[in-house]
């Protein structure tokens, strides 16, 4: 099968005591092989919602979700637990899942190593900066070793400077690990410089209004903070601006 | 911590720290031996009335008779005993109610209007009830001090349980965590400081349920002393047992304080 995860028809309604609310209508994804997908919104469009139905937290009212392989998710905080050391906070998901074996304690330390935490292993997470603590939970994310990895605004927490070096830094991993990720924004510049392919939501009930190949012509090897040097850039940005205003 | 040599303004500082410190600390005692010795005059000269109001030298020699002949330490030990008991049982079974309640939402519900009646109550006035039917001795008086604290723990701890970051047991459940997996590792870890705050209510609480349930039928005890002091106008016995009472919660009170730094250092290390 050529697609890591496909999306049909499916549809999610919330109830609650005030009525039924549609949220998203008959939506139609797809993740390629070793792509980053871009989704992109106005905020309360449901963004979210398909995240959490993708990681199996919620379920769709209707329709069909085929996913090939292990989901890791990303949230927008790092949601460290306080009380744990870097080292325990990075470990939960295996313990959770019971994969606490030593092949994967080695690789948790090779991740802590590689992404400059091993230093900080038996420090806690207020002893942190921002984007410290964002690694660290990318590491546990990464620690149960899932192939396609769901970004909720992952960088919305951290002020602007570190929010660009911390999605530099995520990028690459995600490349270099050659992960599947689904990224979902409302930075419309954020992705542009972190995606392969960009879909656009029309606002509640979201469906799928567009979907855009992200092309940047780039003499090195891409990462986002070139990327956003290139010249196609500002056209990606205007189009996908336009886009966005049609949903007001 | 670290041997950094202080700035001779820091060292200034400190000094001046500490010099407030000891400030406060001779003003805390000079207030009480004031009082005491103001006590003790009055009654001396005769404006107070020591029938009515005692004196600090009759409370004390009354204490070094109870605590010569050894029946002092019965009484303390009996009610720092139910005491123990009353806040141990309550906190306890309280927080497990309150996990209970959190685990069935459905649960919590269908008790939601008992709970705040039972809160509304004073619980006192269930003791005569209580002891009728958990019997006049020690299990009388440990079941009215566990009444007591029992439904605040649950309110509270339920409270705070479910205050929980809703995000945070997402980002569990995104490895798929199981209901026991986000009580034990998440909701219960994350309120070890409620918890002691919890604990720290119920001292006190149960102080109470102990303090009313010896009034009403115990032989021993505090409680006993007091009442009985009052009955036989023995205002030296009563002021000396609440004085002797004060010190017992004060103690606890500091077991919990001592044990609450002991937890936050093995956290911060």
């Amino acid at each position: 099968m050529e697609n890591r995860m496909e999306v049909s028809n499916v549809s999610k309604r919330f109830y609650t005591d005030e009525g039924e609310l549609l949220v998203l209508n008959r939506l139609n994804l797809e993740l390629k092989k070793g792509e980053i997908l871009g989704i992109l919104g106005p905020s309360g469009s449901g963004k979210s919602t398909i995240l959490n139905i993708l990681a199996h937290i919620l379920e769709p009212t209707s329709g069909e979700v085929t996913i090939n392989g292990q989901i890791g998710y990303m949230f927008q905080r790092d949601h460290l637990l306080e009380w744990r050391t870097i080292m325990d906070n990075v470990l939960i998901g295996l313990e959770i899942q019971k994969k606490l074996t030593d092949e994967a304690k080695e690789r948790v330390e090779e991740l802590l190593k590689t992404y400059g935490l091993w230093d900080f292993r038996t420090r806690y997470p207020n002893e942190l900066s921002g984007g410290m603590r964002q690694r660290a939970a990318l590491i546990r994310t990464l620690a149960t070793s899932p192939d396609i990895l769901l970004l909720d605004e992952p960088f919305s927490a951290l002020d602007y400077q570190t929010r660009l070096m911390v999605s530099d830094d995520i990028y690459q991993i995600i490349k270099k690990e050659n992960k599947e990720a689904v990224l979902v924004t409302h930075d419309i510049a954020e992705a542009i410089s972190m995606c392969d392919r960009i879909c656009v939501l029309t606002s509640r009930p979201a469906t799928i209004k567009s979907t855009y190949a992200i092309e940047l012509s780039v003499t090195r090897e891409k990462t986002p903070l070139i990327s956003r040097k290139s010249p196609e850039f500002s056209h990606y940005f205007d189009v996908l601006w336009k886009e966005l205003e049609h949903n007001e | 911590m670290n041997k950094k040599p202080y700035s001779q303004e820091y060292a200034q500082y400190l000094a001046g720290q500490k010099k407030k410190k000891y400030c406060i600390l001779a003003w805390q005692i000079g207030l009480l031996a004031a009082f005491i010795i103001l006590w003790e005059v009055l009654a001396q000269v005769g404006i107070l009335n020591t029938f009515l109001f005692s004196s600090p030298l009759a409370i004390w020699k009354l204490f070094l008779t109870y605590l010569r002949d050894g029946s002092l330490f019965g009484h303390i030990g009996i009610s720092v005993w139910e005491t123990f008991l009353g806040f141990g049982i309550g906190t306890v079974l309280g927080i497990f109610i309150a996990i209970i309640l959190w685990w069935s939402e459905t649960i919590a519900k269908v008790l939601s209007p008992t709970l705040v009646v039972l809160n509304a109550l004073p619980k006192t006035a269930l003791a005569p009830i209580i002891i009728v039917w958990a019997g006049a001795g020690i299990g009388g008086i440990v079941v009215t001090a566990v009444t007591i604290s029992i439904v605040t723990t649950i309110l509270s701890a339920y409270n705070y349980f479910s205050l929980m970051d809703e995000e945070k047991i997402k980002m569990l459940k995104s490895f798929g965590a199981t209901k026991w997996q986000i009580l034990t590792k998440l909701i219960l870890p994350a309120n070890i400081g409620n918890m002691i705050n919890i604990i720290k209510i119920n001292i006190g609480l149960a102080w109470v349920g102990v303090i009313v349930g010896e009034f009403l039928v115990s032989r021993y005890g505090l409680g006993y002393l007091i009442v009985y002091g009052g009955q036989v106008f023995r205002l030296d016995l009563v002021m000396m047992g609440v004085v002797v009472l004060a010190v017992c919660a004060f103690l606890m009170y500091a077991v919990v304080n001592v044990l609450e730094k002991w937890m936050t250092k093995k956290k911060s290390h």
